[in-house]
């Protein structure tokens, strides 16, 4: 089998100036972090933006690479909205197409399966028709029923995060919840995947050290849908990314806090936005033994 | 006796999540979701450790536990797997009940959680449309209002994310407030105050609404939590009083 393995720049480096990305994940959970960052260090720009968002879409938008934003929600989860997301919808830097989430869904369904929509009753007799004017509905041939023809949210580039991969791209999740990350491998024409560990195939499903072994069902991603594989250990911090590591709350308080303030901001960018993946790990490590010893200190 | 003076001592969260469990009653083998917080879902789960219990909750992530969890804590067994995808399969297929939070909402129930002003320069953007127009287009729904103001219960929404009465909701079966119980049982579908809380008049609940409220000539009191749903809140599912972190106990009955 081919191997897919590539570094974060590599992959930037595949991305051009008014792509349509797919991001994976759902809200602050298991996105591809790593990858996001690798773009803020890339200058393209006017990206249209497929997520049910979290701080990707906030990050992107800082960093003033949105012209169009697709999404059901963007949300921090534990903070209901991202500050960056709110500044760009306020001051109108953005286009939008806001869906409800099982609308979104149908998008991503409907792409995956190389349709032009799916009917869904989802939407109907809200002003989502009304704000999206490009939205139309369908007649069920069959009886009076009318629905929402969802158009496919087809992607040029899809980005996602598992917890583990081979080097041929087959993805496995460990936590409670796929999200709708093989969806979206399913419906762009090259999907890249990062991973908190490349392993070789067989080890996929072998027992570990306990005896234990995940199932079948675990593999979540064929390699078929996947063009590159990019090892990223922590590559979803701040987000969770579960069994591996759960949300990093203060560094994403730290995140929203700075997000509110220009010269905050700043400051966070330079510290931790303005360096490699290797410099980001070692900023968040130094924080974290930052904050460690001044707790020491306030034990004493 | 003993019972009349636990029953008097219930604090308004109390009298609140007794209000939001009442929501589930007669809904039997279906998913109660009760997004909209922490007294909605005590509700729910107070709902299935008494009166309804064959209803399904979660422990709020996506495992459906075999029995009603206290708030904050994860499920001791599991009976189903819900994780977000099959969560939205299950808003198109109905058997769901769900609990949601406007920041505004109409006297037909239109309500809206997406943005303030202008949908295309927001004066203040709010979480979007999430899953409000399917909600309530395909599943019962009901809603949870911490603080009623007329900032709430406002004339005219600015988006409709969640479609009202008058749009072909599925079905709306109440709005709960800190102040009351109202519901849509009027010829026109229009909002109507069901029971006011103890301790709150019926001209509280009318200057706190935006709108005109079909009043009753006689609005009865919403029923206090009997000695049992009290200790079952108080000793089993929110023992820490998440619950007063809505409420504020402050504002007692």
């Amino acid at each position: 089998m081919k191997d897919k393995t590539m570094s974060p720049a590599d992959f930037a480096g595949t991305i051009e100036s008014g792509m349509t990305v797919g991001i994976g994940g759902w809200g602050s959970r298991r996105k591809p972090m790593a990858l996001v960052r690798a773009l803020l260090r890339t200058d393209v720009r006017d990206l249209t933006i497929v997520s049910l968002g979290g701080p990707d879409v906030g990050l992107l938008c800082a960093a003033g690479k949105v012209r169009k934003l697709v999404y059901g929600f963007v949300s921090l989860d534990s903070i209901p909205l991202d500050p960056h997301f709110r500044a760009a919808r306020e001051s109108g830097a953005i286009k939008i197409a806001e869906y409800d989430e099982g609308m979104y869904v149908a998008g991503l369904r409907a792409a995956a399966q190389r349709l032009d929509f799916l009917p869904t009753r989802a939407g109907l007799a809200s002003d989502v028709l009304t704000m999206n004017p490009d939205l139309r509905t369908v007649a069920s041939p069959y009886s009076d029923e009318e629905y929402v023809a969802m158009p496919a949210l087809r992607t040029d580039v899809a980005l996602i995060h598992l917890n583990r991969a081979d080097p041929a791209g087959n993805g496995q999740y460990l936590g409670p919840d796929p999200y709708f990350d093989d969806l979206y491998a399913m419906g762009a024409d090259r999907c890249y995947l990062s991973c908190e560990e490349v392993v070789p195939t067989e080890r996929l499903l072998a027992p570990d050290a306990d005896g234990h072994s995940a199932p079948v069902q675990s593999l979540l991603v064929g390699r078929m849908y996947v063009t590159g594989v990019i090892e990223a250990p922590g590559g979803a911090h701040f987000t969770s990314c579960a069994p591996d590591y759960e949300r990093d709350e203060a560094f994403q308080k730290e995140y929203a806090t700075a997000a509110k303030d220009p010269d905050a901001w700043r400051a966070f960018e330079e510290r931790y936005l303005r360096t490699g993946e290797d410099g980001y790990r070692t900023a968040v490590e130094g924080r974290a033994a930052t904050a460690a010893s001044g707790a020491n200190e306030r034990s004493v | 006796m003993a019972t009349t003076t636990q029953a008097t001592d219930a604090t308004r969260a109390e009298v609140c999540a007794v209000a939001c469990a009442e929501l589930f009653r007669g809904d039997g083998e279906i998913v109660a979701a009760a997004v909209a917080g922490f007294v909605p879902m005590l509700g729910s789960r107070l709902a299935r450790s008494t009166f309804e219990p064959d209803l399904l909750t979660t422990d709020g992530g996506p495992s459906l536990s075999a029995g009603p969890v206290p708030l904050g804590a994860a499920a001791d067994a599991v009976e189903g797997w819900l994780p977000f995808r099959d969560h939205l399969w299950l808003v198109l297929n109905g058997r769901r009940h769900v609990i949601m939070g406007p920041s505004q909402i109409d006297r037909y129930g239109n309500t809206n959680i997406s943005c303030i002003g202008d949908w295309a320069r927001p004066s203040r953007q709010l979480l979007g449309v999430r899953g409000g127009p399917g909600n309530t287009l395909l599943n019962p729904t009901s809603y949870w209002v911490p603080k009623h103001s007329t900032r709430v219960f406002t004339d005219e929404v600015d988006m409709v994310s969640g479609v009202g009465t008058d749009r072909g909701a599925h079905e709306i079966r109440a709005v709960v407030t800190n102040l009351a119980v109202l519901d849509f049982d009027t010829p026109d579908r229009r909002m109507r105050l069901k029971s006011v809380h103890p301790g709150v008049s019926v001209d509280d609940v009318v200057a706190a609404t935006g709108f005109e409220l079909a009043v009753p000539d006689a609005v009865p009191q919403t029923r206090l939590p009997d000695a049992e749903e009290l200790r079952i809140m108080r000793e089993v599912l929110d023992p820490k009083g998440l619950r007063e972190r809505e409420v504020p106990s402050e504002a007692r009955s």
